[in-house]
């Protein structure tokens, strides 16, 4: 499959999804673990990709959605931004918030598919 | 022209910002001494009002596109109006240790 399209499917099929250098429980970058952390501590499950493991996402993960950096965190399909951002939402309650909208809302979508 | 010189005039151009700061965390990072690669920048400007910090981070990053390309491996941005600076007293966080992922 091609790697764009291997992207967006983890990214459409996920409602939290973060794109990291590591896996939260082993990060091998500190803004990876800093925005893991940051998720975890919100209490919500979310996946996690490990860019290091798949040289092709790593390479082209950057033009997915125009963002040079890694980690990589996307809430609801979209991508809100890196550790900076992540860590500035987490401390002002507003990704928590918006973790429990995604979930509830791929729920709503499940429920109506079946 | 060094990179960090080079971040410091492309951004002054760009956001005419009212404070701006770059510096240069390289040395917490496990690459050669007097490397340029690791940046944080602190840039306040009343352009960024009623801007989202994703769209913030992305002027900063457009006008960044060819360093990003090149020697900048990690760019962390604090990017504020100057009421929101004013009201965190200028203060961001300290960037995180290096975990040695770097490639």
């Amino acid at each position: 499959m091609d790697v764009m399209q291997r992207i967006d499917d983890v990214v459409k099929n996920n409602p939290i999804v973060i794109f990291m250098k590591g896996t939260p429980q082993m990060p091998s970058c500190g803004f990876s673990s800093r925005a893991a952390q940051a998720l975890m501590n919100t209490g919500i499950e979310f996946a996690y990709v490990n860019v290091l493991q798949d040289p092709e996402i790593f390479e082209n993960l950057p033009r997915y959605a125009d963002w040079p950096t890694f980690p990589q965190i996307y809430i609801n399909h979209e991508l809100i931004g890196g550790c900076d951002i992540t860590l500035e939402m987490f401390q002002n309650g507003e990704l928590k918030k918006m973790c429990e909208e995604a979930v509830a809302a791929s729920k709503e979508g499940a429920e109506k598919a079946k | 022209m060094s990179v960090q010189s080079t971040i410091e005039s492309k951004l002054s151009e760009a956001f005419s910002p009212d404070y701006l700061r770059v510096e240069n965390e390289s040395h917490m990072h496990n690459v050669p001494a007097g490397s340029e690669m690791h940046f944080k920048v602190q840039i306040v400007t009343d352009e960024f009002s009623g801007m989202m910090l994703i769209k913030r981070h992305r002027a900063v990053n457009k006008v960044l596109e060819e360093e990003l390309a090149g020697p900048i491996h990690a760019l962390s941005i604090y990017a504020f109006t100057t009421e929101e600076w004013q009201k965190r007293n200028g203060e961001v966080a300290d960037s995180p240790p290096c975990h040695g992922g770097g490639k």
